[in-house]
């Protein structure tokens, strides 16, 4: 979608401002908002390029540096910490190839820390775009990444 | 006492008995009936019910629900405006989520009887961009409840009109914080600011505003049908109903559990979570989440209640309860516990910006055997500064495990200070 068509759908107000930022990085192949992006947003809405840079600097959800397809947070607190969620990570890390916040060669995948995915009884958690997934160990989280590269060839 | 009796269902009766995605299975479990008699009340009738029950805010400040009522009601200023706080983030609490997920209309009948006792006509349900999946059964209960007419225009014929607008997050932890909250619905930065004035007053658009969390608006339609009196007697004097606890950790059964205020830790440890698994020795456990208390294992016949927590200088918070074994690095958790506050502050005062990475840095010390004597005062004067300057709730309450570690636990520091006699060995 292009962004005049989320503002004209959702207001060009600035309480709509973040979440159609969202909406719209969320739309990208990349999942990240370019200056270019940020510079249309301003000149569509009339709020200051500084203050929706600073916005879209502040939320973790919005990012401005390229991404990979898929977005992997891991649960980094407590909860998740004492159900072992450190192996999760060299899990992640090692079958992907990559190390927590980088993105893998193909973009498919980035690997992100997340706070507290609220999902504490199913530790140690991780969420993939809108999808959840609860008391990890080392199989499962193969054949879930599995999943998603053959998702994506068969895209 | 065992499991069945401990377990007191009021607001979770309807989780497992109700589709979330149907209005008609909660108004067959005598949904909405509570809007239908308030709406022919006087709102003032309603505020009182709720000062009568002395039921108190569970998003973590445990405020009372009927002064922030009657604070809104008697502001000046129009419009007002009622917002539905479900951006549960922190660590160890996930009771919002179940409350959206199992059943929606509970929350949103509490937010329009609220709504109508102080003539607000607009609402947010402002929920955490990650949980998406709440976002959608939320959105659907909205759209059936207008449907029905229990939201728009003229309400079940009242002439009192009053809708709710859904509003994702954005991924910021501070956002919780009700000006922050405010910041992000408004369309700027989530930064905190400084109070008094509150949000009662001079909230959204600087209009009154009141501001409630997911499990307290679900309070809302129990007190009615109970009556303010009846509801009081649940739990105990100080802090009356019931909780919702999350248990989370090295807990053989972790879950969601509705207690009657008033149990005690160990209760709720040993019969509803089965205890630890391969029976190892409970180590510590936090209460309420990140910014909670951390307790020993010979504290936990302390009950849920404010009173008996607060002689202890402690609170229930949210009712997060993380237990951790004997394996953990008590460290090594409060360190997790500081980067995570460090990672979410908004950055905007210097006592949390720079104190919490000057904790951390402190920490790291004690963690490799370096740290001095005078590291273990300067880690005092530190956490005293934090709680004591910060401009919001998080730089305050961020170094409370840490301080209470100190507390309960002090020989993991003094242990770990670096002597000429360690240095020899
Ligand atoms: C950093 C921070 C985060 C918070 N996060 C939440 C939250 O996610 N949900 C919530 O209900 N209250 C949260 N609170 C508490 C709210 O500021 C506010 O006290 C609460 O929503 C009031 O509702 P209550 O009186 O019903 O508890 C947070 C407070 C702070 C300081
Ligand atoms: S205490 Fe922390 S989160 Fe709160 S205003 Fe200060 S810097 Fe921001």
């Amino acid at each position: 979608m292009k962004i005049s068509e989320i503002l004209d759908k959702n207001g060009r107000t600035p309480d709509k401002l973040i979440s159609s930022l969202l909406e719209y990085q969320n739309s990208t192949l990349c999942n990240y908002l370019t200056e270019d992006d940020l510079r249309e947003f301003a000149e569509e809405t009339g709020i200051p390029l500084s203050r929706i840079s600073s916005v879209a600097s502040f939320y973790s959800l919005l990012s401005t540096e390229s991404r990979g397809k898929y977005i992997i947070q891991v649960c980094y607190d407590v909860p998740c910490y004492v159900n072992n969620s450190v192996n999760i990570v060299e899990e992640l890390e090692k079958n992907l190839g990559i190390k927590m916040g980088q993105t893998t060669e193909d973009e498919l995948f980035t690997l992100e820390f997340s706070s507290c995915l609220g999902c504490c009884d199913k530790a140690p958690v991780m969420q993939i775009g809108e999808n959840l997934y609860g008391n990890l160990t080392r199989d499962k989280i193969i054949s879930i990444l599995d999943s998603y590269r053959r998702k994506n060839n068969e895209q | 006492m065992n499991s069945n009796e401990l377990t007191r269902k009021m607001l979770t009766k309807n989780f497992g008995v109700i589709n979330p995605e149907s209005i008609d299975d909660y108004i067959r479990e005598g949904g909405y009936s509570e809007l239908e008699k308030a709406i022919k009340l006087d709102g003032k009738d309603i505020i009182n019910e709720i000062k009568i029950s002395d039921l108190k805010g569970r998003g973590g400040a445990a405020f009372p629900t009927g002064l922030k009522m009657e604070a809104v009601n008697q502001a000046d200023g129009f419009p007002k405006y009622i917002i539905c706080n479900a951006d549960e983030g922190e660590p160890g609490n996930f009771k919002d989520r179940y409350l959206m997920e199992n059943d929606p209309h509970q929350i949103i009948e509490g937010i329009i009887i609220c709504a109508f006792a102080s003539k607000i006509n607009y609402g947010y349900f402002f929920i955490r961009g990650e949980y998406i999946k709440a976002a959608k059964i939320v959105e659907n209960a909205l759209e059936q409840a207008r449907a029905r007419g229990y939201l728009g225009d003229n309400i079940l014929d009242s002439g009192f009109s009053f809708d709710i607008e859904i509003y994702t997050g954005a991924g910021a932890y501070v956002c919780g914080e009700e000006f922050s909250l405010l910041a992000t619905l408004e369309g700027r930065s989530g930064r905190a600011t400084y109070k008094p004035p509150f949000p009662t007053i001079c909230g959204l658009y600087n209009k009154p505003t009141q501001i409630n969390n997911v499990e307290t608006f679900c309070n809302i339609p129990h007190i009615l049908k109970l009556g303010g009196k009846e509801f009081k007697k649940i739990g105990t004097v100080s802090s009356t109903g019931t909780k919702l606890v999350c248990l989370s950790g090295n807990i053989r059964r972790p879950g969601l559990y509705e207690v009657e205020l008033g149990t005690t830790i160990k209760d709720i440890i040993d019969e509803l979570g089965m205890g630890v698994p391969r029976n190892r020795k409970i180590r510590m456990v936090q209460l309420g989440g990140a910014s909670g208390p951390v307790i020993p294992e010979s504290m936990l016949q302390i009950r849920l209640d404010s009173d008996e927590m607060r002689k202890h200088d402690m609170s229930f918070g949210s009712g997060a309860i993380i237990v951790m074994d004997d394996r953990i690095d008590i460290l090594d958790i409060l360190k997790r516990n500081i980067q995570f506050f460090h990672h979410e502050s908004c950055g905007k005062c210097t006592p949390c910006r720079e104190g919490l990475l000057q904790i951390l840095i402190l920490l790291d010390r004690f963690i490799d055997e370096s740290a001095k004597e005078s590291d273990l005062q300067l880690l005092e004067i530190l956490i005293e500064t934090i709680s004591l300057t910060s401009i919001c709730g998080l730089g305050q309450a961020a170094p409370t495990s840490v301080k209470k570690v100190l507390e309960y636990f002090r020989e993991e520091f003094t242990d770990r200070i670096h002597t000429t006699a360690s240095a020899v060995k």
